[in-house]
C-alpha cells in the first residue's frame, strides 16, 4: 500500500489546518453561506436534509486495518455510530458537526486519510479495480496510476475550478470492475500487440441526466505519457467545456456536441504542445511508487486446501457463501473475499462501527493488512489464504456480514435517496429492502444468478440505475414517489445504458414488477444465460409485456 | 477594491495607476486606434492562443473570472506564460478572493483586484501549502523533484 | 400557511423559527405565517448567517404539519431517515 511520505503528510495536514481557519472565518460571518459552501465541498462536506455529510476519500478503495479503524472510530465518536460506502470507493458520514468537521480531518490525516477533492468541481477521488493487486486477470497493478493521478490533481491550480466534477477510473483487466466507460476519463491498462504496456484513453462517459457510453479517444498511450495526456484532456475541457448550463457542463457533452473526433484532435494538438513538460514523472519516481505496490509476501501454498475441502463438503452454508463470495486470486492457496453489506432487508453500503472493527480485525489477521471498498457498495478482504477460509467466514457471519449474495439480485446498489439526500425525489433504500426481502430464499436467489439491480433517488444517477440490467429511477408525481423501470444496463465491459419500459410504478407495483421481469426471465432462460443475455436475446418487448399484462 | 501585487511571496498594495484598457475584440479590429492602450483585457471565452504572438507589447493583461467557480483564466494564465512567454504583468479581474490567490499565482498572475483582501491575509494565505505535487507557471519544485534531490538514507 | 426552517450552521439541526424569533428544533413550535407575510420574514431569518446555513419557505397545514409539494421531504426532515426509527428527532419523542 502507498505510504504518505513527510510531503504526502504535510500537504494533508496544511490542507486540515487551511479548512480550520475557514471553518472559523464562516461561524464568525466573516464567509457567507455561499462563500463558504465550494469550500467546503472542496472538503467533502455538504449540507444534506437532517445534517451536514462527510465524504471521505478511500483512494482507490485501498485501506489497511489502521484506516478501517479510524473510520470506525470516527463513526463512534463523532457521528451516530456507523458510515455509508458509496459507488464511488468512499465513505460518507451522515450526522457530522461543522464544528467538529476540523477534528475529525486531523484524526483522519493521522491514518493517512483525507476528504480533499471528494466534492466540488475538480477532479475527484480516482477509483479502481477493488480486486487491484490480487485479481488473476490484469496486466499490473492499477493502483500504481491511480496514485500517480492523485497526486497530480491534488491541489491541481488550474483545473479547481472546471465546469464541473470529474472522475476518473483505472482498471488493467479484461473485465471491467472500474465501470470505466462511465466515467469522464477511464483508462485502461493493456498489453498491445507489439508487447508494450500502456492505457487505452476512453473519454466522455458519465450517467446522471444525460448517460453516455465513453468514446476511446487513444487507443494506446505510453505509460510514462500519463499525466501530459491527462493534463491535455482537463485544460481543452476547462477551457471549453460549457459553464452556461449546469446540466451540460460534464465533459460528456462537450465530446459529444462537436463529435469525438474534433475533441480528439484539439486533445492532441494540446498534448503536441506539452507532451514534452515537466508534467511526466521520471520513470525514479514511479518506481518509487511502484514500490508501495509490490505484491505481497505469499506464501508458497498449494492451489487446494484440505481442510477448506472438508469444510466445504460438511457445510452447506459455508459452501454457498464460497461459490458466491469469493474469487480466484492470483497466488497459489489464497482467494479474495467479497464482503457484503447487503443483508436482507438491510440497508445497502451501511456499515456500523463494530462490524468495520471486526472487518480491521479480519483484514490484520488473515489478508496482510488490506481491505477494500468496491463501486458495488460492498467491502473486499483481497488476500485470503485458503486455509483459513471458514475462520473468516465465521467471524463474518457473527457480524452479519456473510451474506452470500455477490452479484446477486439482493446485491443492490441504492443511493441515499429522500431519506438523506436533499435533491431526493423519492426514497431509494426502502426498495431495495423490499426486494431483498421479496428474494430472500438463497436458494432462489443463486438460481437466478447475476442480476444487478441500481437504485436511484433522482435523475443524477449517483445509484447507477441507467446501467442497472434492472434500474429503478425515483420520480416525483405531484408530491408521490414513484418509480421508472428501466432494462438492459450494464456498467462493465459490455457496458450498455438501459431502456426505459413503460409508465412509473408506485413503491410496491416496483418491487411487484422486478418479481415479475424475474419470473419471465427464469422461465425463458436458455442455458447458463444471465438476466442480461436473456435480455438481449429477446428485446425488450416481452419483458414489458410481461411486466404490464394484467396485473 | 484594493490592488495587490505580487513581489517575491508576499502582496502588497500597489498604486492604482490610470490605465488604458481596450479589450481583446477592440483592439483587434482596430490596433492603431488603441495604440496608446496600457493593458488589454481578455475575456475567459476567448482563446488566447490566436493572439498570443501579438500581446508582448502589453505591460498588462487583465483575465477575468466573472464567478470564481469560473476557472477558465487559469488555463488562459498557463498559456499566456509557458506556452508564449509572456512577461508582463497578469491581473486577476472580477470575484477575486483570497481562498484562490495560490492557484491563481501558481498559474502565472502576480497582479489582483481583490473585493476586500488586505496584503497580510492574502499573503498569508498563499503560505498555506509548502508544496505542490505538480508544476505549473510559477515554475514551483514540484514534489517528485524534492524527492529526488532528498539524500538517499533520509 | 407556511413556516421558515433551515439548517443550524453549528451542527446542521433542523430548525424551525418560533414565534419569539428564537430556532427551535421542534417543527411543532414552529411559528405560522400566512402566505402573504411570509416574505419579509424570510429576508430578516436568511440575514441571521451566523445562526443558520440556510432558510427557506415551507408549506405547512393549520396544525403546522408539512403540506404541499415536498410533504414527503419536509416530513422526513423533520422526523429522520423513515429507514432508521432510531436517528433523528423521531426516536427522541416515544424512546
Ligand atoms: C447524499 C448526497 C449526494 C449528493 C448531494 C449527490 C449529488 C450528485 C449530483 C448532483 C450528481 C450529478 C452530477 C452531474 O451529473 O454532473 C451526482 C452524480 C453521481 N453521484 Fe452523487 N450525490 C450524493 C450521494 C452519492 C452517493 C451516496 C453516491 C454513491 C452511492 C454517489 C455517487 C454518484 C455517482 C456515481 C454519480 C454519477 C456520476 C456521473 O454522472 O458520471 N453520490 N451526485
Ligand atoms: S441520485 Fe439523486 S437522490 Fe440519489 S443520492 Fe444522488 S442526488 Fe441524491
Amino acid at each position: 500500500m502507498y505510504r504518505y511520505d513527510e510531503f504526502d503528510a504535510t500537504l494533508v495536514g496544511e490542507r486540515v489546518a487551511q479548512f480550520r481557519g475557514q471553518v472559523e472565518r464562516r461561524l464568525s460571518g466573516e464567509l457567507s453561506e455561499d462563500q463558504f459552501k465550494p469550500l467546503r465541498l472542496m472538503n467533502g462536506l455538504y449540507l444534506q436534509l437532517h445534517a451536514y455529510m462527510l465524504r471521505v476519500a478511500i483512494p482507490y478503495g485501498t485501506l489497511s486495518s489502521l484506516q478501517m479503524r479510524k473510520l470506525a472510530h470516527v463513526a463512534r465518536k463523532y457521528d451516530k455510530g456507523y458510515g455509508h460506502f458509496t459507488t464511488r470507493q468512499n465513505i460518507q458520514y451522515n450526522w457530522p458537526a461543522l464544528v467538529d468537521v476540523p477534528d475529525i480531518l486531523d484524526d483522519l490525516a493521522e491514518a493517512e486519510m483525507h476528504a480533499i477533492q471528494t466534492s466540488g468541481n475538480c477532479i475527484r477521488n480516482v477509483t479502481s479495480d477493488q480486486f487491484a493487486g490480487a485479481a488473476a486477470d490484469e496486466v499490473e497493478d492499477p493502483r500504481i496510476w491511480c496514485e500517480v493521478i492523485r497526486q497530480w490533481s491534488t491541489f491541481h491550480p488550474e483545473f479547481t475550478f472546471l465546469p464541473r466534477k470529474f472522475k476518473i477510473a483505472v482498471t488493467a483487466s479484461q473485465n471491467d470492475r472500474a465501470a470505466i466507460r462511465l466515467h469522464d476519463i477511464g483508462l485502461r491498462i493493456y498489453t498491445n500487440d507489439a508487447g508494450e504496456v500502456g492505457f487505452e484513453v476512453i473519454v466522455g462517459g458519465g450517467l446522471g441526466r444525460t448517460p453516455y457510453i465513453g468514446h476511446t479517444i487513444r487507443e494506446f498511450l505510453p505509460k510514462k505519457h500519463l499525466l501530459s495526456y491527462l493534463e491535455a484532456v482537463l485544460r481543452v475541457y476547462n477551457l471549453e467545456g460549457r459553464r452556461d448550463n449546469l446540466y451540460k457542463a460534464r465533459i460528456k457533452i462537450l465530446v459529444n456536441a462537436g463529435g469525438v473526433e474534433k475533441f480528439t484532435d484539439m486533445v492532441e494538438a494540446e498534448w503536441a504542445a506539452i507532451r514534452k513538460s515537466e508534467i511526466d514523472l521520471p520513470a525514479e519516481e514511479i518506481e518509487r511508487i511502484r514500490a508501495y505496490f509490490a505484491p505481497p509476501d505469499f506464501e508458497a501454498l498449494p492451489a487446494e486446501s484440505a481442510a477448506l475441502e472438508q469444510k466445504r463438503k460438511g457445510d452447506v452454508a459455508f459452501a454457498r457463501w464460497l461459490r458466491v463470495n469469493t474469487v480466484a486470486h492470483k497466488a497459489s492457496g489464497y482467494a479474495i473475499v467479497n464482503i457484503s453489506l447487503k443483508p436482507v432487508g438491510g440497508i445497502p453500503g451501511d456499515i456500523s462501527d463494530v462490524q468495520m472493527e471486526a472487518v480491521a480485525d479480519l483484514a490484520a489477521q488473515y489478508s496482510q493488512d488490506e481491505i477494500r471498498a468496491t463501486h458495488e457498495q460492498n467491502l473486499v478482504l483481497p488476500h485470503v489464504k485458503k486455509d483459513d477460509l471458514y475462520a473468516v467466514w465465521q467471524a463474518l457471519a457473527a457480524q452479519d456480514l456473510a451474506t452470500p449474495n455477490i452479484s446477486l439480485v439482493s446485491d443492490i446498489i441504492a443511493c441515499p435517496g429522500l431519506d438523506y439526500c436533499t435533491l431526493a425525489n423519492t426514497r431509494s433504500i426502502p426498495i431495495a429492502q423490499r426486494i431483498s426481502e421479496r428474494f430472500a430464499d438463497l436458494e432462489q436467489q443463486e438460481d437466478i444468478g447475476e442480476l444487478k439491480i441500481k437504485i436511484s433517488g433522482c435523475i443524477n444517477a449517483c445509484g447507477h440505475h441507467h446501467v442497472g440490467h434492472i434500474g429503478i429511477l425515483g420520480v416525483d408525481k405531484k408530491g408521490e414517489e414513484f418509480y421508472q423501470i428501466t432494462l438492459g444496463g450494464s456498467g462493465a465491459e459490455d457496458a450498455s445504458l438501459g431502456e426505459i419500459v413503460g409508465r412509473g410504478l408506485s413503491s410496491g407495483d416496483a418491487v411487484s414488477a422486478v418479481e415479475k421481469l424475474v419470473d419471465y426471465y427464469r422461465e425463458n432462460r436458455q442455458d447458463n444465460e444471465r438476466f442480461i443475455d436473456t435480455y438481449r436475446r429477446l428485446g425488450a418487448d416481452p419483458f414489458k409485456e410481461a411486466l404490464y399484462a394484467a396485473a | 477594491m484594493p490592488l495587490l501585487k505580487l513581489f517575491g511571496s508576499d502582496f502588497a498594495p500597489a498604486l492604482e495607476e490610470p490605465l488604458q484598457e481596450v479589450s481583446l475584440e477592440d483592439w483587434c479590429d482596430n490596433p492603431q486606434a488603441h495604440a496608446d492602450a496600457t493593458a488589454l483585457v481578455i475575456e475567459n471565452d476567448i482563446g488566447v492562443e490566436h493572439f498570443a504572438e501579438d500581446l508582448s507589447s502589453f505591460r498588462i493583461i487583465i483575465l477575468n473570472f466573472p464567478t470564481f467557480k469560473d476557472g477558465r483564466a487559469y488555463s488562459q494564465a498557463r498559456l499566456l506564460r509557458e506556452r508564449f512567454g509572456y512577461t508582463g504583468e497578469i491581473r486577476a479581474r472580477g470575484d477575486v478572493l483570497r481562498d484562490q490567490a495560490l492557484f491563481m499565482v501558481r498559474c502565472g498572475f502576480d497582479a489582483f483586484e481583490f473585493a476586500d483582501e488586505d496584503a497580510a491575509a492574502a499573503t498569508a494565505a498563499l503560505a498555506e501549502f509548502s508544496f505542490a505535487y505538480q508544476p505549473a507557471a510559477d515554475r514551483a519544485e514540484p514534489v517528485w523533484r524534492r524527492r529526488l534531490d532528498r539524500p538517499a538514507a533520509a | 400557511m407556511k413556516a421558515i426552517t433551515g439548517n443550524r450552521l453549528s451542527d446542521g439541526a433542523v430548525v424551525y423559527l418560533r414565534d419569539d424569533d428564537q430556532w427551535t428544533t421542534q417543527r411543532s413550535e414552529a411559528a405560522r405565517f400566512d402566505d402573504d407575510d411570509i416574505a419579509p420574514v424570510l429576508s430578516a431569518a436568511q440575514l441571521r448567517v451566523r445562526e443558520i446555513a440556510d432558510a427557506y419557505i415551507i408549506d405547512v397545514s393549520a396544525d403546522g404539519a408539512p403540506a404541499g409539494r415536498t410533504i414527503i421531504r419536509e416530513t422526513i426532515r423533520g422526523a429522520g431517515p423513515t429507514v432508521r426509527g432510531d436517528l433523528g428527532l423521531q426516536a427522541e419523542c416515544c424512546a
